[in-house]
């Protein structure tokens, strides 16, 4: 029985090979447009995002422009880069810098997003409740550049808005955007000004999928709008805050590039520079391709571990994820 | 009776209070765009006087700093570079998007999980800005304007939001199409896309509105002032210290600031003018919801 088995193997196998090749030959010939439809896209993903991945091998390296990727001499020892950041005391003051912009983004920004979602969902008055969204998406579709302009106009020490208002109270003027006490604030303010309403659009579809009947059974009771709010409606959009809130952490190393890239100047660097704007003047501007690379790599790997993980503790602990 | 009628007050009172924080939030947007605006008409006299009004006299307003800033070549000429980004951009990133999202969209496409896979590790991980700029400058893009359209051509997320929203037009209307002796293009060009206009709409705005307002990649790879999209040259006349280059001359009969806000503004009309139309298509919502399923 057993030899039977073994001698019949071979031809089974050269037959499955046979089969599997057909069945290739007749799946290319049935969907080849299919395959030459999604090749650009192929491609594109392959150069344009593999390749950096590939690139990003010259954190190992001493990359220098004229030997490639490929002909730089590998460094020496391998950590040699990363050894190079985390002995800079410098490394830990961005570090410190991006994850607490980060964190008080999260910390101010998602509650305000929640409360405008639900002042929103209170507002009875259609033309009301519409006129207010229209105008509190619309800085979202702002550029940053268009927001420091606007912020220009409002923090600026001479004819600023908050300023003339200091003047008029009787005191001194401050340069909001370029004073190393105000900048983070700054920062955080004018991104809760850019996206409280359209954070807020989530939260919105996520309130309109309580049943009403919750509603109708806590007024039944006797619960006012209040305790209807904290016992029936943040119960229910809770699986979306957590949510949110998951992939937020997720980002914990992108504080905001460009807006700080166009808010920021040397002025503010001890409390702005964050972990992409030193990966920016480092590498781009000051050569330091190597060095730059490694900070980017470090921070391309803790973010894949933190939305991994923070996915894993959500599935766990709330039951469903991001994915 | 009592209880009823105190309960009616608080209610009023809650009304009331929804009602303000609304309009507050509101003014607090609408306020800072307004002075904006109204700084960008303040003429120099007016300026040395006040430093910018809320409410300047209709007879204090001037729009010589619009004529100024559209008169010299600087500014126009951005305008004209990021229209032609925005338009060019947007029309590649829908062709190559829709492209892909299509053959990802059947579910008998051999290699439809590979691909996913493929394309949802680039949302959770990246090379980094060094290692881009490096591809992007072996590649010979430095100073093309390639370099703002290729890096970006296709949004991970929008694939797969187009690919769900193909899903779920019904498999007959394509089998039908089929047995006629349609090809997989001829199906997606005259069943597929007319069905799509409503997710080629959203997509295409997104794109097109990423394109109008993208700045930094101008800032790394385009060299020449005459390539530079209007987001850089804005930031540069909100950042200079004086605006020689970017008003004719006599720029003194019109506050820097004036110039500035004026520049802030040309920036935002083509937005505004679109914003109607994003409006109609707000649905990130259900978009975040085709994404997980």
């Amino acid at each position: 029985m057993q030899a039977k088995v073994q001698t019949q193997t071979k031809p089974i196998l050269r037959g499955a090979v046979r089969a599997s090749l057909k069945a290739l030959t007749t799946e290319l010939r049935k969907n080849y447009m299919l395959y030459i439809m999604v090749l650009p896209g192929i491609l594109y993903f392959l150069i344009f995002r593999y390749g950096p991945m590939y690139g990003a091998i010259i954190a190992f390296k001493d990359y220098h422009i004229q030997e490639g990727i490929l002909g730089s001499p590998w460094a020496n020892p391998w950590y040699k880069h990363f050894k190079t950041i985390f002995e800079s005391t410098y490394f830990f003051n961005i570090l410190t810098n991006t994850i607490l912009i980060s964190i008080y983004k999260l910390v101010f920004g998602l509650p305000a997003a929640i409360i405008m979602a639900l002042l929103l969902n209170e507002a009875r008055i259609t033309w009301f409740k519409r006129t207010v969204q229209t105008v509190t998406y619309l800085p979202h579709f702002l550029s940053w550049v268009v927001v420091y302009g606007i912020a220009q106009a409002v923090l600026s020490p001479s004819g600023g808005l908050v300023n003339k208002a200091l003047v008029a109270l009787g005191m001194n003027p401050v340069d909001f955007i370029a004073s190393p006490q105000w900048f983070r604030t700054v920062i955080v303010a004018s991104d809760i000004w850019k996206d409280i309403g359209w954070g807020a659009i989530i939260f919105l579809a996520a309130l309109t999928g309580i049943s009403p009947h919750l509603y109708e059974a806590a007024a039944v009771d006797g619960a006012s709008r209040l305790q209807r709010i904290w016992y029936v409606t943040i119960p229910g959009i809770m699986p979306v805050v957590v949510l949110v809130a998951l992939l937020n952490i997720g980002n914990l190393l992108n504080a905001g590039f460009e807006q700080i890239f166009i808010f920021y100047s040397p002025s503010v660097y001890s409390v702005g520079d964050i972990i992409d704007t030193w990966v920016y003047r480092q590498g781009i501007v000051g050569f330091q391709y190597s060095v730059a690379a490694a900070v980017g790599l470090f921070k391309g790997v803790v973010g894949f571990i933190l939305i991994f993980g923070t996915n894993w503790l959500s599935k766990k602990y709330t039951g469903s994820g991001i994915w | 009776m009592a209880l009823y009628r105190s309960m009616g007050r608080s209610e009023k009172l809650w009304d009331a209070g929804v009602y303000l924080l609304l309009t507050l939030s509101a003014i607090v947007v609408i306020v800072p765009i307004w002075y904006v605006l109204m700084i960008s008409i303040t003429p120099f006299e007016v300026w040395a006087r006040t430093g910018g009004t809320l409410l300047p006299h209709p007879s204090e307003i001037t729009f010589e700093a619009y004529k100024q800033l559209l008169s010299s070549w600087r500014l126009p000429r951005a305008f004209q570079v990021s229209v032609f980004i925005t338009v060019f951009g947007t029309l590649l990133n829908l062709i190559f998007t829709t492209m892909m999202a299509y053959p990802l969209s059947k579910k008998n496409f051999r290699l439809r999980n590979p691909i996913l896979l493929f394309i949802l590790f680039t949302l959770l991980f990246n090379g980094g800005l060094v290692p881009t700029y490096i591809v992007v400058r072996n590649l010979g893009l430095i100073d093309s304007y390639l370099a703002l359209i290729l890096p970006g051509l296709i949004s991970g997320f929008n694939v797969l939001i187009m690919k769900a929203f193909f899903q779920n037009i019904p498999d007959e209307l394509e089998e039908a199409a089929k047995i006629d002796g349609a090809s997989d293009f001829q199906v997606l060009w005259h069943i597929i896309l007319p069905l799509s206009k409503p997710i080629l709409a959203t997509i295409g705005l997104f794109y097109a509105v990423g394109h109008w307002n993208s700045f930094f990649d101008a800032i790394l790879y385009i060299r020449s002032a005459d390539k530079q999209p209007l987001q850089v040259v804005l930031r540069e006349i909100l950042a200079a210290g004086n605006l020689t280059n970017y008003v004719p001359v006599e720029h003194e009969t019109m506050p820097t600031e004036s110039l500035r806000m004026a520049a802030v503004v040309i920036s935002t009309i083509p937005v505004l003018i679109v914003y109607p139309f994003l409006q109609r298509h707000f649905t990130a919502g259900v978009l975040l919801g085709s994404i997980k399923e």
